[in-house]
């Protein structure tokens, strides 16, 4: 557009410094570029009938040449990470069942189904049977003492307590998955298993025609207190994902089950746990997966049965887990084919771990979906 | 600075969607030229074409040339960020970097582009945030976070920002609407201002604005529905808002539509 | 309550019976749901509290090792193990935090929903449902039995970076995920290539976030013992080297002596170890929260 200039004066333009693009220092970093100078340009507009007008020059505009390599670097280093961390869990498969396959190919009894454990020497004989047992009916137990209270905290966080009274309640349970797992384990045996034994005592005698929960030698360091502790454990996680679940619950719905009169647990009822549920599960298995995988706390409270004692399926009996066992002779990696199959019972647990955890997240992301 | 935009048949695609169809337009230097138009009908599109911001969306590409004084931005070999460095872009929401301080946010573009000297620093963001209307107000307080201004005041910070690496074009994207009518009366001074030393284009809702601002119009609209939005017409703004040659951008100035 | 008549006035009348009946015992299950779960906790550190608290009170406990005490004996401090516990956590976050950071770098900034960065996401989800004894039996096959190097403090350090690196990677992917756009593309338009802006922009806006879930991480992998049991032999004397084949750390202090009968001085001794563990565990904790909360604010 011209401008006008009805005065018809001479307008000195001072064209201040331009950034001139082709001195770009960026991709000099390692010297350092002058700085480009400012440039002070006066240039003589040219006046045509007493209009002056801008004069335009074509001169173009330079633009820099930008050295990529900046780019390039860096985002293969991404890529190099994602790649590292892909291959470092293929690796623990792999890694597991080839040192597990030689101590497997040996063994002379039936790996899936027998309770003996015998690995040192040139006879191996072991199998994950009791093993199986003794970590799934602690895992499912302690899922089944956890998970109602869990979602009755998550409900209570969510539903019930004012907003700033859930922050701090909130944060209190958090801490109680900050808290190491072999202090768990001390505190369970030292001062739970006594504190239930009394109660283990109590079921025993009204319920202990039933075998699940019949007497046994050790009931202070039984699969029962194990459940417990191993429960409180898990509660966390649970609570936190079934909270923030419950916390997305679309404001409409319980608006809607208000409008209708409801009180709080009808409310809770018809909108809060349905569309809920689905996360809830996927806590719960996520939960399931946590104590199947736990080590110390286990290792700890269990008595160890003695070798060859008859198999009892009971809640006050001891045993030990994929995890325990491994820990309770983690000295004695002495001989390859002893290690082997220790590994091996490590990468069932790996593959059980796995395959709840997948299913979790399947749960999960079907019901984040719907 | 202040270079002379030429958009020669520009047809604007994300990925096989046909966004914008065959614009052609020229910008003069030292001007202001206003985008107005209803809401996806391709204006805001446009003008992140100018300085090549489309294509942070994988898959967005043109067809046609963008020149600046005879330089085309598309042209073989430019690197997208050599153009941004030449072409400024003020957006919608005010958005100083949070992690710095007022002097820091004002000179992050020159440090970022490798400027180190303290010198040339400091007087490039005293001479940028003069520009925008701003340093009376921050002048005792450069080291303060660049996110405790009000909204207005962010706005010039974001000005002042994209003025510090002296861009020959300015692009500002409806820099006024997240603002209330003080602080936007405000910026459209400073539009006046800038307007000596830099080319503006600007995208703006509000056609009281683009008629208070700027020296040239153009109108953008859908050629229908579904299809790619167009430039209906393009000319000085007292026409535009007066005598317009289109019956469409008639319709919308009068509010028939849109 | 109104007056039962047979005129058009509304009647609020309360829920029935049953109803209510339901409702409260709703409430009751869910507050006694809640003592469940806060009660243990205040058990816990009571008991570890009450049990512990005797010998962390003296200095020698923070400034001596084991060496030449026998479970019979009193004295000595947990300086070796401290000392040893850190080191392998800083070890792991030596490895863990880089490759983390530039992990979520990748999901977030590079790959957003492309096949590459949920084939990684995928296996970030397997990487931590990983038994920390797994984590350890792998470094075991990988580097004692396969590369037959031996028990060492950098094997713990690589078995916990197993356990530490899902940890950081997904805190700092939602960190980097709650930075708008908007920041990135002012800095684009400024003409700032992208690796810079994530560098210089996106990371900073990012990072009290990202310091937040490294102390969690942290704190997690401090507590872990079965990568202790099967990677190193606990030394009750100093040993800073991380090649060496012992050292010591709190959680196999605590193992060390947790059959000794309670008559012992060793007994005592190894609750003092549980508190200093919980100590470190829940300082790093409440850091990371108030790190967590100091950064959001100023974002508002």
């Amino acid at each position: 557009m011209a401008v006008t200039d009805t005065d018809a004066t001479e307008r000195v333009e001072p064209e201040p410094a331009v950034l001139d693009p082709s001195i770009s220092p960026v991709h000099h970093e390692t010297r350092h570029s002058p700085v480009p100078e400012v440039a002070y340009h006066v240039p003589a507009p040219a006046k045509i009938d007493g209009v002056e007008r801008v004069e335009v020059r074509s001169r173009g505009v330079k633009l820099a040449k930008i050295s990529r390599t900046g780019d390039r670097v860096f985002r293969s280093l991404a890529t190099t990470s994602g790649l590292l961390i892909v291959l470092l869990v293929l690796f623990v498969g792999i890694f597991l069942l080839a040192l597990a396959l030689p101590s497997l190919q040996a063994d002379q009894d039936n790996f899936l189904t027998s309770r003996n454990w015998t690995v040192a020497g040139n006879e191996l004989r072991f199998g994950i049977a009791g093993l199986f047992w003794t970590t799934v009916l602690s895992s499912i137990l302690a899922m089944v003492l956890a998970v109602p209270v869990a979602v009755g905290v998550a409900l209570c966080l969510t539903m019930y307590l004012h907003k700033r009274v859930s922050g701090p309640v909130s944060f209190v349970v958090d801490l109680l998955a900050a808290v190491p797992s072999i202090i768990f384990g001390l505190w369970g045996l030292t001062v739970l298993g006594p504190f239930l034994a009394p109660a283990a005592e109590w079921l025993i005698s009204k319920i202990g025609w039933i075998p699940l929960f019949g007497r046994s030698v050790d009931p202070k360091g039984s699969i029962f207190v194990a459940s417990v502790v191993l429960a409180i454990m898990i509660l966390p996680i649970v609570i936190a994902i079934s909270r923030d679940v419950f916390a997305q619950t679309p404001r409409e719905h319980i608006e809607a089950a208000l409008a209708l009169g409801a009180t709080r647990w009808e409310v809770i009822r018809t909108a809060v746990l349905p569309h809920g549920r689905s996360g809830v599960i996927s806590a719960s298995m996520l939960g399931l997966g946590r104590a199947l995988g736990e080590t110390i706390a286990v290792m700890i409270i269990l008595t160890t049965p003695a070798q060859g004692s008859p198999f009892t399926p009971s809640i006050f009996a001891g045993g030990e887990t994929f995890a325990s066992k491994i820990a309770n002779n983690a000295a004695e990696f002495d001989s390859p084919s002893k290690t082997g199959a220790y590994i091996a019972a490590g990468l069932v647990l790996f593959v059980v771990t796995f395959a709840v955890n997948a299913i979790a997240r399947i749960i999960a992301d079907r019901g984040a979906k719907s | 600075m202040a270079k002379r935009i030429d958009v020669k048949s520009l047809d604007i695609y994300y990925g096989s969607f046909h966004a914008v169809e065959d614009v052609s337009m020229t910008v003069e230097p030292r001007t202001v030229t206003a985008f107005i138009g209803p809401s996806g009908c391709g204006k805001s599109t446009l003008l992140r074409t100018l300085n090549r911001m489309h294509e942070v969306i994988p898959g967005a590409h043109v067809k046609g040339s963008v020149q600046l004084d005879g330089t085309d931005l598309y042209g073989a070999g430019v690197d997208p960020v050599a153009v941004r460095r030449v072409v400024g872009m003020v957006f919608q929401r005010p958005n100083p970097f949070p992690s710095m301080s007022i002097f820091d946010n004002v000179a992050s573009g020159l440090r970022l582009n490798g400027v180190k000297s303290k010198k040339i620093l400091t007087e490039a963001v005293e001479r940028s945030l003069i520009s925008a209307n701003l340093w009376n107000e921050v002048k005792d307080r450069l080291g303060r976070a660049g996110i405790g201004l009000s909204g207005g005041q962010q706005q010039r910070l974001c000005i002042a920002r994209a003025i510090a690496v002296e861009p020959q074009v300015l692009l500002m994207d409806e820099p006024c609407s997240a603002l209330d009518p003080i602080s936007t009366l405000a910026i459209e001074d400073l539009i006046g201002q800038l307007k000596e030393l830099y080319t503006v284009v600007i995208v703006t809702h509000n056609m009281q604005q683009a008629a208070r601002v700027s020296d040239q119009t153009a109108f953008f609209n859908l050629a229908a529905q579904g299809k790619p939005g167009k430039l209906i017409e393009i000319g000085p703004t007292d026409k535009i808002f007066s005598n317009p040659d289109q019956q469409a951008t008639e319709d919308y100035i009068t509010g028939r539509f849109g | 309550m109104s007056a039962t008549t047979t005129d058009t006035r509304l009647e609020f009348s309360r829920p029935s019976g049953v109803r209510t009946i339901k409702n409260s015992l709703a409430t009751v299950f869910v507050t006694i749901a809640t003592l469940i779960t806060i009660i243990p906790l205040a058990w816990v550190l009571s008991t570890v509290i009450i049990k512990g608290y005797r010998l962390i009170l003296n200095s020698t406990w923070w400034l001596q090792s084991q060496r030449g005490i026998t479970p019979r004996r009193e004295g000595g401090g947990a300086y070796h193990a401290i000392v040893g516990t850190v080191e392998m956590a800083l070890i792991c976050a030596a490895i863990a935090v880089p490759l983390g950071v530039m992990g979520a770098i990748l999901l977030i900034e590079y790959g957003r929903g492309t096949k590459i960065a949920r084939g990684v996401s995928f296996m970030v989800d397997i990487l931590s449902g990983i038994p920390s004894i797994v984590a350890a039996l792998f470094i075991y096959a990988l580097f004692i039995t396969i590369f037959g190097l031996g028990r060492s403090a950098v094997a713990v350090s690589l078995a916990l970076v197993l356990l530490m690196l899902p940890v950081v990677l997904r805190s700092t992917e939602e960190m980097l995920k709650l930075v708008p756009d908007s920041l990135r593309e002012a800095s684009y338009a400024l003409g700032v290539p992208k690796w810079k802006t994530i560098v210089k922009v996106v990371l900073p806006t990012a990072f009290g976030g990202i310091m937040t879930g490294v102390m969690l991480g942290l704190a997690r992998v401090m507590g872990e013992t079965a990568p202790l049991l099967i990677l190193v032999s606990y030394a009750v004397g100093i040993n800073f080297s991380p090649t060496s084949d012992t050292m010591a750390a709190l959680p196999t202090m605590i193992n060390a002596g947790r059959d000794q009968p309670p008559q012992l001085p060793g007994y005592e001794r190894v609750w003092a170890a549980a508190l200093t563990l919980i100590m470190i565990v829940m300082l790093l904790n409440l850091l990371a929260r108030f790190i967590a909360r100091v950064t959001t604010l100023k974002e508002k």
